[in-house]
């Protein structure tokens, strides 16, 4: 038996069918993050002021660069949820959400290509 | 959606100027704040990561924003951030495991804060004054 009304059915509002998805995904990278990040953290420290073909010396090693795409993977699909809940939860005007989740898709995405353009870019010596 | 004719302003309910502030409320505005700041400090990273994969010329520019002290207090307040949203976040761990809703909240709310601060004071002592110190590899 449907107990909805007609004017409930025909908005057809509800239910996004995504249940915990967003929720689980910002938990999962944000367990991957603390410890990619605390991991390439020391890295950059155990380097401060290295010159530019010390660093490429430093992303030739395989872990190095394999550790930073990952973090970078992690932490931006992170800060991509992120953004989203704060524009869901501030922004009331539709067009306006809209558009700004559909440029938050654009940030995350494009500052994760440059990311790993150039990670790789240093790894294959520069 | 329809035609929502509004009389009168809708009662709306009590919100942030109502409650005398708490350290969990605190904590959990300024985790959402640093998440928002590191959110747009990824492009510090990216962009100093681009830098040095174009070429010298880039990097040293890269290089001379980041010894510069502007770029040094910008550095300082990115690397509070990213501990302070960790630490908020593990806080957040703990709760999803059930644990830590009495009276612990507060001490995890005043540990996140001290906590950030302290690691954040360790790092910056390590990036300044470290050179004495055998672990710095790259000089």
């Amino acid at each position: 038996m449907d107990f909805r009304t007609s004017y409930s059915r025909v908005t057809g509002l509800g239910s996004a069918k995504q249940g915990t998805r967003h929720f689980w995904r910002q938990r999962v990278t944000a367990v991957a993050n603390v410890p990619l990040v605390l991991v390439f953290g020391f890295v950059i420290l155990t380097n401060l002021g290295a010159s530019r073909t010390e660093m490429l010396a430093l992303f030739a090693n395989p872990f190095v660069a394999a550790l930073t795409i990952l973090m970078l993977l992690s932490a931006i699909f992170h800060m991509w949820l992120g953004l989203q809940v704060i524009v869901e939860d501030y922004v009331q005007a539709e067009v306006v959400k809209l558009v700004l989740l559909v440029f938050n898709g654009f940030f995350a995405v494009s500052v994760g290509a440059v990311g790993l353009v150039a990670v790789l870019k240093l790894m294959t010596g520069g | 959606m329809g035609d929502h004719r509004q009389l009168r302003p809708r009662p709306l309910s009590p919100h942030l100027q109502i409650y005398r502030l708490s350290i969990t409320m605190v904590m959990s505005i300024v985790h959402r704040l640093t998440g928002l700041a590191l959110y747009f400090g990824t492009l510090l990273l990216v962009g100093w990561l681009a830098a040095a994969a174009l070429g010298e010329p880039a990097f040293a520019i890269a290089q001379a924003i980041m010894g510069h002290w502007v770029g040094q207090l910008v550095l300082l307040g990115y690397t509070w951030a990213l501990f302070h949203h960790m630490l908020g976040g593990l806080r957040h761990f703990v709760w999803d495991f059930g644990a830590g809703y009495g009276p612990a909240r507060y001490v995890l709310g005043w540990l996140t804060l001290a906590g950030s601060t302290i690691l954040t004071a360790l790092v910056w002592a390590f990036v300044w004054f470290g050179a004495a110190i055998p672990l710095s590899a790259g000089g």
